[in-house]
């Protein structure tokens, strides 16, 4: 799901011109999704389907699925943790790691992660046959590449964007690279971090749930979770545990909300530099729990200080290593090797891919997806516009009054992160029961659950809008159209915009697992680009996974480069007062 | 123009406002507030910051609703921003994505003109406020004078009878400032303009004298009128004139007797615990003592003179004057001040001896900062939070005034060294080296 870490966190949107190397990174990432999935069946053969727990329908058994769900989330924060501060710092410092890790990361961001949950099944199911552990490093994968690339493209632009007089202060104390990096570079990209963290963490539980259950040609694989009990559910076509589901995911995420993410950016809320002071400070009751508990002072005091003394570590490399590390071929020689390797591969996957693609997939192929796609955009378009008529008058009625923007927002925020899958059955059960065209009415499920980024990202922004513009429109008497048109709609706009970025991305994914859908021995059909894949998946049919896919990621991009981002850039241009 | 009998433009009867605070009850800011603007005369509101002046304007401009009392504007009820009357923002509110022609169009919307004569009054505006060739940049384009006539040109383009200004030049340098007031003074004294009032609200007492017909000096908490002032000088004034002058040094004998009272009759209640202080840095307090030693002041000065060189308005000048005055280091009286024996030593003193002194007076003549001190050194631990001196002090003070208060104590007690304060953990403490 494309996040746009840089717009959430109201961060500085650098513009850079997309140029050949964003080109290159697109090939390779669409060839590489390619060759796994044209390569794919060959690695099921080994593949024995290990003894699997049965999922049980009763509600005693959910406190434990939610726990497992939960356990997932939290093992595939920590790896985004890791892949974030290697790869970001890489990014970050390396001009020439930069050239290919940034349009790569681009890339990524728009590749439909449940497009390709059945390569990375089948990939971590073979490194370990016969064993669980491989379905379940699938399902944390799936939530990893939800969270990770934003968190990767947060980190490196608060690296890239370090003030000079804080930089150059730490330069002035002479603080080793390893000081620097923890004592001035991660406190200052902390806050941004942290949000985007927050924020892919609505997207993670969509993500966990979908990934949980999921059968690819002729295996099946259900691992103990919320997202399972669901699946069973809807094969047993027992609404009440669909309902029982849902209360365990409510509860689950408020703890993880209270108990993980609120004291979070509480605490972070002290790295936040002078310049963007908010008005309100974020607090937390968990936070203040710690603060004031003597027994949890004296539990972290040593912690504390073993870190404080790893940070001011000056950790610098031995004299004679830094010798040979300084000596370094002419700088155009190492430009001229990097740059040709980097061709040379790309030259070798475009060949590579042609080769297969031409024995396995025909024009026809395209044309089918294509087709497909097409329709898919369509229903994203439309739901975009209707969603937008819908949320935004509401949004600016409620960020407009202070006290419903309390009691709103929270639950705004709540059910963006609230994963819409788990309310697919209910809906389908309607769909089914009074007989509706799926085609039609399978189509609002995909944007159930990102609409809510619209509602929440539009209250934040009428509530922010600034007390002395409103007053002057109110003593200026301006009529409705034009308050509409002049005053508040240019004034929400690039929150607007955040938000329908953010609700289209989410649409995007979740046309994959509702454009089709089944409740029991029914099954619906909304045909569409998502539809197709998800078909494809079942097949099993590798190669035509990967083109679905491959079309899904294009039509993506095209959108976020054709108009998302002309328009943000606008949007932010236009109400800039300096 | 004072003299002669007009109609009010404007009256405002008993109006009361209160705002609630989070915790649900009312926090008054205005208390039956009575004024009348009449035609032909610039009325200004002077006033520290947080005195509810800039509430005040917004009521006559309809933009608040009071919460009790009445508004009559032409001598019906107001409800509600009406036309003929028109606001100047200190902040603008110039909106960033409209050019500047379209910003002053917008004060033409509720009249349902044509596109065409809107235009033409819109550019008559840009004409007479000096914004030619400037109508179709952006604000941010922009410098802050500019914007301000942006301001005016929006304001002045419906033909107001009334134009309510809130601190209109507060936001510019001296020297736009100085611009934009000869230029606008220059088309009312000429009556090029259609309109009849203005209310303007200032914190500036010079540009108060400069440009009002009357000044009302507003009293905070709740904000009530302290007194009117009438400014009879006739127009262009020259603030070198002697009566200039003396109407400056009337208007700070006012504002500063009424601030020494209010420090005498704090300290009578409560043992003076519950004395309001204003946060003021320890480096302006040093930094003024020591101006006000040196010469051409040698100790002591009229605040109105003091004021100038320093470009202070009254907004950075009472909140010094009364910290010098509350820690006994300079005496206050009719519009000057004067520093004490300890004034004069701390004025000199190097950084220890300051400390020391200062240290001295703080235990002497702020019960707060004793009172603090003196449950550290009771306590087992030489612990205390804040919460506790906060419930003390709210049984006097409201809770904006008990936070500020508190705030003052916490700066100049750890400056004096006097206690420790952690704002994590809101508490107070004594140094470990002490206890």
């Amino acid at each position: 799901m494309e996040h746009h870490a840089e717009v959430l966190t109201g961060g500085v949107w650098r513009p850079r011109v997309p140029d050949w190397r964003d080109l290159a990174a697109i090939v390779l990432v669409l060839a590489v999704v390619l060759l796994i999935g044209t390569g794919a069946h060959q690695m099921v053969a080994p593949f024995v389907p290990a003894h699997q727990p049965e999922i049980s329908l009763s509600p005693a058994a959910l406190p434990f699925y939610t726990l497992r769900t939960v356990m997932r989330m939290l093992a595939a924060l920590v790896a985004s943790l890791v892949f974030t501060f290697t790869y970001a710092t890489l990014a970050a410092k390396s001009r020439r790691a930069e050239t290919v890790l940034i349009p790569v990361l681009d890339v990524l961001q728009s590749v439909p992660i449940l497009g390709y949950l059945s390569f990375t099944v089948v990939f971590f199911v073979s490194l370990f046959p016969g064993n669980m552990l491989g379905p379940e490093l699938a399902a944390i994968f799936a939530v990893f590449t939800s969270q990770a690339w934003n968190m990767a493209f947060s980190l490196y632009q608060s690296l890239r964007t370090i003030p000079t007089d804080l930089d150059e202060a730490s330069r002035s104390v002479r603080a080793s690279a390893w000081q620097r990096f923890w004592r001035l570079e991660v406190p200052f990209a902390m806050p941004g971090l942290i949000w985007n963290m927050m924020m892919s963490m609505s997207g993670g539980w969509f993500f966990v749930v979908a990934s949980e259950a999921i059968s690819v040609g002729d295996f099946q694989i259900a691992l103990p979770g919320v997202g399972s009990y669901v699946a069973r559910a809807i094969q047993e076509r027992d609404l009440a545990a669909v309902g029982w589901a849902i209360v365990a995911m409510t509860v689950a995420i408020i703890l993880y909300d209270q108990l993980l993410f609120r004291p979070l950016v509480a605490w972070a809320d002290k790295f936040r530099s002078e310049q963007t002071a908010a008005q309100t400070v974020p607090r937390s009751w968990v936070l203040q729990l710690f603060r004031r508990s003597t027994l949890a002072q004296r539990f972290n005091e040593p912690i504390g200080l073993a870190l404080h003394r790893a940070a001011r570590a000056r950790l610098v490399l031995p004299d004679t290593l830094r010798q040979a590390t300084r000596w370094s071929p002419p700088r155009g020689v190492v430009d001229f090797v990097w740059y040709g390797t980097l061709v040379a591969v790309t030259a070798y996957v475009v060949w590579e891919l042609l080769r297969y693609a031409g024995s396995t997939l025909s024009w026809d192929d395209l044309g089918i997806a294509g087709s497909n796609g097409a329709l898919t955009l369509l229903r994203v378009a439309i739901l975009i516009v209707l969603a937008s008529l819908i949320w935004v008058p509401i949004g600016v009625a409620v960020g407009l009054r202070p006290k419903l923007t309390e009691m709103i927002q929270p639950i705004a925020q709540f059910l963006a992160a609230f994963p819409a899958n788990l309310l697919f059955p209910v809906a389908v059960f309607l769909i089914v029961r009074f007989d509706l065209a799926p085609k039609i009415w399978l189509s609002p499920l995909m944007i159930l659950g990102t609409q809510w980024y619209i509602l929440f990202n539009v209250i934040a922004g009428a509530s922010t809008f600034p007390s002395d513009l409103r007053e002057a429109a109110a003593s200026l008497r301006v009529r409705p159209w034009r308050w509409w048109r002049e005053v508040m709609l240019p004034g929400i706009f690039p929150y607007y915009v955040t938000g329908a970025i953010t609700a289209s991305g989410g649409a995007w994914n979740a046309s994959i697992v509702s454009e089709i859908v089944s409740w029991g021995p029914t099954k619906l059909s909304g045909s569409g680009l998502g539809a197709y894949i998800a078909q494809m998946t079942e097949a099993g049919d590798y190669p035509r996974i990967a083109l679905g896919v491959a079309v899904m990621s294009v039509l993506v991009i095209a959108a976020n480069r054709l108009l998302w981002r002309p328009l943000y850039r606008y949007a932010e241009r236009r109400t800039r007062l300096d | 123009m004072a003299q002669q009998k007009a109609a009010a433009i404007i009256e405002l009867h008993n109006v009361c406002k209160a705002f609630a605070k989070p915790s649900g009850e009312p926090l008054p800011v205005l208390k039956d507030i009575d004024l009348a603007i009449t035609e032909g005369e610039i009325l200004g509101l002077l006033g520290r910051s947080g005195c509810g002046k800039s509430t005040l304007l917004r009521i006559a401009g309809g933009l608040i609703k009071p919460t009790s009392g009445e508004v009559l504007y032409r001598g019906a009820p107001l409800a509600g921003p009406a036309e003929g009357i028109a606001v100047v923002f200190q902040t603008f509110a110039l909106y960033p994505w409209l050019t500047v022609l379209d910003n002053v169009e917008l004060g033409l919307d509720a009249l349902k003109l044509s596109q065409d004569e809107e235009r033409r009054r819109s550019m008559s505006a840009i004409d007479l406020i000096g914004l030619d060739g400037f109508q179709s940049a952006y604000p941010r384009e922009l410098s802050g004078g500019m914007r301000q006539r942006v301001g005016f040109a929006r304001a002045l383009v419906s033909d107001p009878t009334l134009l309510l200004m809130d601190e209109p030049f507060s936001a510019l340098d001296v020297l736009t400032a100085e611009t934009l007031r000869t230029d606008f003074l220059d088309l009312w004294i000429a009556r090029q303009l259609p309109t009849k009032a203005v209310l303007m609200v200032t914190h500036n007492i010079e540009e108060a004298v400069l440009m009002c017909d009357r000044i009302l000096v507003l009293g905070a908490n709740p904000g009530h009128i302290a007194a009117a002032i009438p400014v009879s000088l006739p127009q262009p004034r020259n603030r070198l004139d002697a009566a200039f002058h003396a109407i400056v040094d009337e208007i700070y004998t006012i504002l500063t007797s009424r601030m020494t009272e209010a420090i005498g009759a704090q300290s009578q209640i409560h043992g003076g615990l519950a004395q309001h202080l204003s946060p003021v840095s320890t480096n302006r307090i040093g930094g003024f003592a020591e101006t006000l030693a040196a010469p051409p002041y040698g100790g002591s000065a009229e605040l109105a003179k003091i004021a100038v060189p320093l470009s202070f308005d009254i907004n950075d000048l009472l909140p010094i004057a009364a910290a010098l005055h509350i820690l006994e280091f300079a005496e206050v009286k009719e519009g000057t001040i004067k520093l004490t024996a300890a004034g004069r030593v701390f004025a000199q003193g190097d950084i220890e001896q300051r400390k020391r002194l200062f240290r001295e007076h703080l235990v002497r003549f702020v019960p707060l900062a004793a009172h603090i001190r003196q449950v550290l050194d009771e306590r087992e631990g030489h612990e205390a939070p804040r919460a506790r001196f906060e419930f003390e002090l709210q049984d006097h003070l409201n809770q904006n005034d008990a936070d500020s208060t508190l705030q003052a104590v916490i700066g100049w007690g750890r400056y004096a060294e006097l206690f420790i304060y952690d704002d994590r953990t809101r508490t107070f403490s004594l140094d470990h080296g002490e206890t």
